[in-house]
C-alpha cells in the first residue's frame, strides 16, 4: 500500500507530455507578453490624431500672430567664459522669459520679454488695444539692463510692492537683480540700490508673495548656480552640479521682507529657508488652507521642496512628508491648477523625458482626497500629462472655455544639428561620480549637436473627468522652437486666453486663440486694500453649473513666466454664475452673488 | 540574474567550507536587498515602492506557477526574488506595466528560451533589454548616482566583491572591470571625450548591479574558467562597439548578445566532440 507522502510525491510528478504542453502555453504567454510591450508603449503616447479641425473637435484654435501683432523679438542667449565653450549651449540655455501685466492700467494686458546676451535689450510690449503691440522698453527705461559686467536677464515678475496701484517690475538675472518702480505707467525708475537687493544672484526664478499678510508684497529670489560663480570669469571649472539627481551645491535663496518704506530685509535664514538646491522655478500659493502662502520649488538635479508657511513666521520644508519631494528629477516648472474643479490645487512640475535614454515623466501632484494628511499623489501618468519631452514652462488655463483647466507645455532643450544628438555623451557623464560630473572640463564637447531639440509642444485638453488629451498639432500649436516660458493672457479683451511663448535663442510667439462660439466666461480683476494692492495670494472660487473652480492670483507661475493677474474662468454652456467667493490675502471674505457672465468684473477689497 | 543564487550548482564546496553553502545561497538576495534599502532610504531612488513590489510579486508568482506546473515542484524562490528586485531597481518608468511585463518575461524566458535543457539568457538581462528596446518612449534605465557620496559606493563595491569572491565568481567581475577600463581608453581616443568621462559610467550603481549580478550568472556562462573570462571580455568588447555607436544601454545589449552566443558555441562544440568520440 502506498503511503500518503509517496502518493503525494507521485501525483506531483509531471509527465513529458505535460511538460511539453506547459511549454507551449508558456511560449504563447511569453510571445504575447513581448508583443504587448510596443502596443502598450504606443497607447501610452496616444495623442489626438487629427491635424485638422481643432476648433470643431476641441473647442478652440490657435494661430501664431507675433509678426502681424508687431512682436518681432528674437531672444539672444548669453555667452560665458570660454572655459565653458564646449558645453555653452547647455550652460547658456535659459533667459527667455515672459511676464504679463497691465502696467499702465489702460485695461489691456502688456508683456515684458527678457534678453540674455551681453548688452542686449529687453522688450516691454505695450498693448495698443487693436491687436498690435509697441515696444516701449527703451522709452520707459527697462530695456538696457544687460550691460557687460552686470549680468544678463533670466526673467522678470510684476508686483505692486508699494501699493501705489501700478505694477512694479523685478528683473532677476545671472547677475544683480533689478527692481524698477513703476512711475504711474509713464516710466520706470531703477530703485534696486535703495531697496537693498542682493548684489549678485545667479537666479532663474523669483516671485512676489505676502509672506506675513501685512498687506505688503515680499520678494523671493531663488539662486540656481552658486552665488560665488561668475559665469563670465570662472576661477574654477568645478561649478557644475555635484550630481545629476542629488545636487546640493546650487545657489542660495533670498526671502526679502518688504519693510514698507521701499526697502527690503533679508529674512531667509531667520525664516528657515536653507536650500542650496538648483532651483529653476518657484510658485507661491496657499496650498494648505492656512491663509498664508506656501512656496513650491521645482529643483533641477534633485528633489522638489515645499516650504510650508507657519503663520508668516517661519517656513518648514514638508516636501518629503507630503510626497512631492521624495524622488529626485530635473524640475523645471511650477504651476498650480484646480484640475478637478474641487478646490484642490494640483502642482505641475516639468521634468525630462527622452525616448530611449531618460524617462523621468512630468509630475502632477494632486492633494489626496480628504487632504487630512497633506499628502499628494502623482497623477500625471494616469491623467496622461507625464510625457512632454524635455519639458520647461507650463500653464494651466481654460483654453476652450469649457469650464475645466487645460495645460499648455513648451519644451525642447538645444536645437542644433538636426541629425545629431548629444544624449549619448550626456548619459555617460550624468552617471558619473561627483568628482567627475562636478567639473565642466570633464563634460564631453557638444560639437554642434542637438540635445532634445526640435520638440513638439504639448497642449492637453482636460475633459473634466480624469483624462487629458494631447491636441497641440490639431489646434495649431505647431512650433518646434526651444520653448522656455509660456504665459496665458487675454490680449484682446475677448474673453479667451491667448498664449505668449518665449523661446531660447528664438523668436517670441503670440498665439491668438479662437474659441467656439456659445461658450461663456467670466473675468475678475482684483484690487486689494487691506491686502496687497495686486491681490497676489487671493483665492477665487467661482461656482457655476453645479461645479466650483478655484483660481488663485499668482505672481510667478510656470518657468520664468507670469500670467495675467486677471482671473479668467471659462463656463462652458453655463449662462450664469451662481456665486463668486473671494478670500483676500488679508483673510477677508467677499461673496458676489450671480455676477453677470461674459464680462470683466473689477472687484475692490471691501473695507 | 536569478540563477546566480544557485551557487550550489557550481559544484561541491571543499569539506572545510561546507558551512558556507547555506549562507552563500542567501548572500546575493541579501546583497541586493541591502543595496535597495540603503539606496532608497538614503537617497529615495524609487519613485514608489509599488512598482518594485509589483515586479517582485510578478516574478515570484510567475516562477512559482511556471515551475510548479512545468516540473511539479516548487522552484527556488530567491531566484525570482532577485529577478523582481533587479527589474524594480533598474527600470525607470512612470507606468506600472513595464515592471510587470518585464518581470514576467524575464521569468518566462527561463522556461521558453531553452536549448538542450538549458536556458540561454540571464533572465532579467533579457527582460530589461527587451523592454528598453521595444518601449523607448516610456521606459529607461537607472542611470544616475545614488547620492554621489563616496562611502556608500565603496561599501557596495567592497561588499559585492567579497560576496562574489565567496561564491567563487570574483574573477568574472574583475575581468569585466579591467576590460571596461581598457576599452575606455579606446573610446576616449576614438571619440575625443575626456577619459574620466569615458570611465564615468562604471562609477554608477547600474554597473554595480551589472557587474555583481549579471556577468557572474553561472547558469548562463560557459564551463571552463578561461572561457568564462573570454566571454566576459567579449561582452566588454561588444559594449565598446555599441558605445562607439552611441548606444546608451550598451552593457545590457552586449551581454544579451554575447552570453547566449557563447553558450550555443559551447553546446555545438560539446555535440561535435560527442559525435567524434
Amino acid at each position: 500500500m502506498v503511503v500518503g507522502p509517496r502518493r503525494s510525491l507521485a501525483s506531483l510528478m509531471v509527465s513529458d507530455r505535460q511538460q511539453r504542453v506547459a511549454r507551449v502555453v508558456w511560449t504563447v504567454l511569453f510571445v504575447a507578453g513581448v508583443a504587448a510591450i510596443p502596443v502598450l508603449n504606443r497607447q501610452t503616447l496616444a495623442t489626438a490624431p487629427s491635424a485638422e479641425g481643432g476648433a470643431a473637435r476641441f473647442g478652440f484654435h490657435l494661430r501664431e500672430v507675433a509678426r502681424e501683432a508687431g512682436v518681432d523679438f528674437v531672444h539672444q542667449a548669453p555667452t560665458f567664459d570660454p572655459q565653458l565653450g564646449h558645453i555653452m549651449p547647455q550652460v547658456a540655455s535659459t533667459g527667455a522669459s515672459v511676464a504679463v501685466a497691465d502696467f499702465d492700467r489702460d485695461g489691456w494686458q502688456d508683456f515684458y520679454l527678457t534678453n540674455s546676451a551681453d548688452n542686449s535689450h529687453n522688450r516691454l510690449y505695450r498693448n495698443n488695444g487693436d491687436g498690435r503691440f509697441t515696444d516701449v522698453a527703451v522709452q520707459l527705461g527697462v530695456a538696457d539692463v544687460n550691460r557687460t559686467g552686470t549680468g544678463v536677464s533670466m526673467g522678470a515678475v510684476w508686483g505692486d510692492y508699494d501699493n501705489d496701484g501700478y505694477e512694479d517690475l523685478l528683473v532677476y538675472k545671472y547677475g544683480g537683480p533689478l527692481l524698477f518702480h513703476n512711475d504711474g505707467g509713464a516710466g520706470f525708475t531703477d530703485v534696486s540700490a535703495r531697496a537693498g537687493l542682493p548684489a549678485w544672484v545667479n537666479a532663474n526664478s523669483a516671485t512676489w508673495l505676502d509672506v506675513d499678510r501685512d498687506g505688503r508684497l515680499d520678494l523671493f529670489i531663488a539662486g540656481y548656480w552658486a552665488d560665488d560663480v561668475n559665469l563670465w570669469r570662472l576661477e574654477t571649472t568645478r561649478i557644475m552640479p555635484e550630481s545629476f539627481e542629488y545636487a546640493n551645491n546650487g545657489g542660495r535663496k533670498y526671502l526679502l521682507r518688504n519693510k514698507g518704506d521701499g526697502t527690503f530685509e533679508d529674512v531667509t535664514t531667520a525664516m528657515g529657508i536653507t536650500s542650496r538646491r538648483w532651483t529653476l522655478a518657484v510658485a507661491a500659493a496657499d496650498l494648505r488652507g492656512t491663509g498664508y502662502p506656501d512656496i513650491f520649488f521645482a529643483n533641477d538635479y534633485g528633489v522638489s521642496e515645499l516650504y510650508a508657511n507657519q503663520g508668516g513666521k517661519r517656513f518648514v520644508d514638508i516636501a518629503e512628508t507630503t510626497g512631492v519631494g521624495r524622488t529626485p528629477k530635473s524640475g523645471m516648472n511650477a504651476s498650480f491648477g484646480d484640475i478637478f474643479n474641487d478646490g484642490r490645487l494640483a502642482i505641475y512640475k516639468a521634468n525630462i523625458s527622452e525616448p530611449g535614454v531618460l524617462v523621468q515623466g512630468n509630475d502632477l501632484w494632486v492633494p489626496k482626497e480628504g487632504g487630512g494628511e497633506g499628502e499628494y499623489d502623482n497623477l500625471a501618468p494616469s491623467l496622461g500629462v507625464d510625457l512632454g519631452g524635455w519639458s520647461w514652462g507650463a500653464q494651466f488655463g481654460d483654453l476652450n472655455n469649457d469650464g475645466t483647466l487645460d495645460l499648455y507645455l513648451v519644451n525642447g532643450y538645444v536645437s542644433a544639428g538636426e541629425r545629431s544628438s548629444y544624449w549619448y555623451d550626456f548619459s555617460v557623464i550624468a552617471v558619473g561620480h561627483s568628482s567627475i560630473i562636478g567639473d565642466a572640463r570633464n563634460w564631453p564637447d557638444m560639437r554642434g549637436r542637438s540635445f532634445s531639440g526640435y520638440q513638439r509642444k504639448r497642449v492637453w485638453v482636460n475633459d473634466g473627468v480624469g483624462r487629458f488629451t494631447e491636441v497641440a498639432q490639431s489646434v495649431g500649436a505647431s512650433d518646434t522652437n526651444d520653448g522656455r516660458a509660456v504665459a496665458l493672457a487675454d490680449l484682446g479683451n475677448r474673453g479667451v486666453l491667448d498664449v505668449i511663448v518665449a523661446n531660447q535663442a528664438g523668436p517670441a510667439l503670440v498665439y491668438r486663440n479662437t474659441v467656439t462660439s456659445g461658450r461663456h466666461w467670466i473675468d475678475l480683476e482684483l484690487e486689494g486694500t487691506a491686502s496687497n494692492r495686486s491681490a497676489i495670494g487671493a483665492r477665487v472660487d467661482v461656482t457655476f453649473g453645479g461645479r466650483t473652480q478655484r483660481q488663485d492670483v499668482l505672481a510667478a507661475s510656470g518657468f520664468s513666466a507670469q500670467n495675467q493677474r486677471r482671473v479668467h474662468v471659462g463656463l462652458g454652456a453655463a449662462a450664469a454664475v451662481d456665486r463668486v467667493r473671494i478670500v483676500w490675502p488679508s483673510g477677508r471674505e467677499q461673496v458676489l452673488e450671480r455676477p453677470a457672465v461674459d464680462q470683466l468684473h473689477r472687484v475692490k477689497e471691501p473695507a | 540574474m536569478p540563477e546566480w543564487t544557485g551557487v550550489a550548482a557550481a559544484g561541491p564546496l571543499p569539506k572545510g567550507r561546507q558551512w558556507l553553502r547555506l549562507d552563500n545561497r542567501f548572500l546575493p538576495p541579501l546583497l541586493i536587498t541591502s543595496i535597495l534599502l540603503t539606496a532608497h532610504l538614503s537617497f529615495g531612488i524609487l519613485e514608489g515602492w509599488e512598482r518594485t513590489a509589483a515586479a517582485i510579486v510578478t516574478a515570484f508568482a510567475a516562477e512559482m506557477a511556471l515551475g510548479r506546473i512545468t516540473y511539479g515542484k516548487w522552484p527556488y524562490a530567491a531566484s525570482a526574488y532577485i529577478t523582481g528586485i533587479s527589474v524594480g531597481i533598474l527600470l525607470r518608468s512612470p507606468f506600472l506595466w513595464p515592471y510587470i511585463l518585464c518581470a514576467f518575461i524575464s521569468i518566462a524566458s527561463k522556461y521558453v528560451l531553452r536549448f538542450r535543457g538549458r536556458h540561454l539568457w540571464n533572465p532579467s538581462n533579457l527582460g530589461v533589454s527587451l523592454v528598453l528596446f521595444l518601449a523607448p518612449e516610456t521606459v529607461s534605465l537607472l542611470s544616475v548616482q545614488w547620492g554621489n557620496v563616496v562611502a556608500p559606493m565603496v561599501v557596495i563595491w567592497l561588499l559585492g566583491s567579497v560576496i562574489v569572491w565567496r561564491v567563487g565568481r570574483f574573477y568574472l567581475s574583475a575581468t569585466y572591470v579591467v576590460s571596461f577600463l581598457l576599452f575606455s581608453f579606446v573610446r576616449a581616443a576614438v571619440t575625443g571625450i575626456p577619459w574620466v568621462a569615458a570611465v564615468a559610467p562604471i562609477t554608477g550603481p547600474m554597473y554595480q548591479l551589472f557587474i555583481f549580478f549579471m556577468v557572474t550568472d553561472p547558469k548562463v556562462t560557459v564551463r571552463p574558467m578561461w572561457a568564462q573570462c573570454l566571454v566576459v571580455f567579449f561582452v566588454a568588447f561588444v559594449e565598446l562597439i555599441l558605445r562607439l555607436n552611441e548606444v546608451v544601454y550598451a552593457p545590457f545589449y552586449a551581454l544579451c548578445f554575447v552570453g547566449p552566443s557563447a553558450l550555443l558555441v559551447e553546446m555545438w562544440l560539446d555535440a561535435r566532440r560527442g559525435r567524434m568520440s
